[in-house]
C-alpha cells in the first residue's frame, strides 16, 4: 500500500516490518522521529519489542551490543554528533561481528551548530567496519532497513544506513508499504544460534593476542569483499518479490555517455536532472550514484567509467587537507587501471547548502 | 576449565572473538616481572593473599594458597598484603 510519509518514519516502518526486538536509541535532530515513531509502536503494542531508554548515544550502541550478542535483532538510530559519540562502540559491533543496524541521518558536525545534510558524520567512521549505504529516497530507506538485516546476518558484520538530513528525513514521500507476510518470507525471524548463551557460557571481549589478532581482521576484510556478493543477490531476492531493484550503484544514462556526473544520496538526483539539461544542449552526459560506500564497489565504478572521457565527483563532505573522501576514493580505485576517464572532484553541499 | 581451546591456530579460529577457552591458550603470566614465593612455613594460612588477588590466579589447595604461575602477572598485592611476611617477591627466572 502507497503512502505518504516521511524518509524517517519509512525508517521505522521498516524497522517494525523487520520484526526488531530491541531498540536502543537516544534523540538528535533530525534522527529524533525516527526513535519516537517507534516508542509510539511499542507503546501500543502493535511492536513486540524491547525500547531500552539510555543516557547517551555510546551507551545506544552498548546496549545494542549486548542484546546482539544475545542473538536478538536489534536497531538504533542517530546523527552527526551522536554518531560520533558512539565511535568506540562502532569498532566493538564490527570487531565482535554482531548485524546490528543503524541509521545515521547525514546531518553536519558542529561547531558551527547546523543539524542540515552533510555527510562527514558517517564517513568519518568509515574504518570502523560497518556497510555503509547512502539513500536518495524514502521508499529506498525503507526497502535498505529490510536488506540490511539480512545482508548483515549473512555477512556478519554491521551496517549503517545513511541518507540525507531533512531532504529525505524529513520530506513526505509515497512509500510502499508492501504485505507484512512478504517481508516475513524474505526476511524470516530469528537468525541464527546466540553467541552468549547462559546455557553455554563463553567470554565477552576476550584478550586475542599479536598470534591471532591479524587474523580476525583478515576475516573482517574478507567478509566485507565476500559482502558484496551477498548484497547483489539479496538485491535480486529483493526484486523478486518486491519488484524494485537495488545495486551496489545506480547509472542514469550512461550508455552512451562521455562525462559522467558522480553522486550520492539526493544529490544524484539533482544529477539526475542536470543530466537532462545538458543533454538538450548537446552534451552526452550521465550519472552514477555510489550507493554503498563500504563495501567500496570498485569494480562496478570501474566498468561504468571505462572509456568515458571526463567524470566529476560531487562530494557533501570534505577530508581537510585532501578532498572530497568519495572522489578520493574513485581515484583511487581508478588508480592504475586503463581506459579511465579525468577524474575531477568538486566540495560542495556542505551543511545543507 | 571446560571450554576447549579452539584459538590453535588461525585456520581454526572462531568468527568473532567473543568466545570460550582463550584464556587456556592465553597464558598472561608472560608480562610476569618479578615472582611471588609463598614461605609455607611462615603460611599461617589465612588466605588474605587468596581474597586480595586481583587476577583469582592463587589457588586454594589441600588448604594453602598455591599461586597458579600461568596467570600469576606478578603485581605484589600478596606480598604487600601477608600479614606475616611470608610472601617474597623475587627475581623471574626467564
Amino acid at each position: 500500500m502507497r503512502q505518504l510519509m516521511t524518509g524517517n518514519y519509512a525508517a521505522s516502518y521498516a524497522v517494525k516490518y523487520a520484526g526488531v526486538q530491541v531498540i536502543a536509541a537516544y534523540p538528535i535532530t533530525p534522527q529524533t522521529q525516527i526513535v519516537e515513531k517507534l516508542s509510539e509502536m511499542c507503546a501500543a503494542g502493535e511492536l513486540k519489542a524491547r525500547y531500552i531508554n539510555v543516557e547517551s548515544e555510546h551507551s545506544a550502541m552498548a546496549a545494542c551490543i549486548g542484546a546482539s550478542s544475545t542473538g536478538a535483532r536489534v536497531f538504533t538510530a542517530t546523527s552527526s554528533q551522536g554518531l560520533a559519540y558512539m565511535h568506540e562502540l562502532l569498532h566493538w559491533a564490527s570487531r565482535a561481528r554482531l548485524p546490528v543496524v543503524m541509521t545515521n541521518v547525514n546531518r553536519a558536525m558542529a561547531p558551527g551548530w547546523n543539524v542540515w545534510a552533510d555527510q562527514n558524520d558517517s564517513l568519518s567512521q568509515r574504518d570502523t567496519g560497518w556497510m555503509q549505504i547512502y539513500c536518495k529516497s524514502a521508499q529506498e530507506v525503507f526497502d535498505s532497513i529490510l536488506m540490511a538485516y539480512k545482508i548483515s546476518e549473512k555477512v556478519l558484520l554491521p551496517t549503517m544506513i545513511n541518507y540525507d538530513a531533512f531532504f529525505t528525513s524529513h520530506t513526505e514521500e509515497p512509500v510502499d508499504i508492501p504485505d507484512a507476510e512478504k517481508v516475513r518470507d524474505f526476511l524470516p525471524g530469528l537468525r541464527r544460534g546466540r553467541i552468549m548463551d547462559v546455557d553455554d557460557p563463553c567470554a565477552f571481549g576476550t584478550l586475542v593476542a599479536q598470534d591471532t589478532y591479524t587474523e580476525f581482521q583478515y576475516k573482517i576484510q574478507e567478509s566485507m569483499q565476500d559482502a558484496k556478493k551477498v548484497i547483489t543477490e539479496t538485491c535480486a531476492e529483493f526484486k523478486s518479490i518486491f519488484n524494485r531493484e537495488y545495486a551496489l550503484t545506480e547509472e542514469y544514462k550512461m550508455s552512451d555517455a562521455d562525462e559522467v556526473i558522480i553522486a550520492t544520496s539526493t544529490m544524484f538526483e539533482t544529477a539526475s536532472v542536470a543530466v537532462d539539461e545538458l543533454r538538450k544542449k548537446g552534451s552526452k552526459t550521465g550519472a552514477l550514484r555510489i550507493r554503498y560506500f563500504r563495501p567500496f564497489p570498485s569494480e562496478d565504478i570501474i566498468r561504468a567509467l571505462s572509456g568515458k572521457k571526463r567524470a566529476l565527483v560531487l562530494d557533501r563532505n570534505i577530508s581537510f587537507g585532501a578532498q572530497g573522501i568519495f572522489c578520493q576514493e574513485v581515484l583511487a580505485a581508478a588508480g592504475g587501471k586503463g581506459n579511465m576517464p579525468a577524474i575531477s572532484g568538486v566540495v560542495l553541499g556542505l551543511g545543507g547548502r | 576449565m571446560t571450554g576447549k581451546i579452539i584459538f590453535g591456530g588461525a585456520g581454526d579460529l572462531p568468527i568473532s572473538p567473543f568466545t570460550k577457552g582463550s584464556m587456556v591458550f592465553n597464558k598472561t603470566c608472560a608480562w610476569r616481572n618479578i615472582k611471588p614465593v609463598i614461605d609455607i612455613n611462615s603460611c599461617s594460612k589465612c588466605m588474605i593473599c587468596w581474597k586480595f588477588c586481583p587476577e583469582t590466579a592463587i589457588d586454594i589447595i589441600d588448604g594453602r594458597p598455591a599461586i597458579d604461575y600461568d596467570y600469576c602477572k606478578g603485581c605484589g598485592i600478596c606480598a604487600a598484603e601477608c600479614p606475616g611476611k611470608a610472601i617474597k617477591m623475587t627475581a623471574e627466572e626467564k
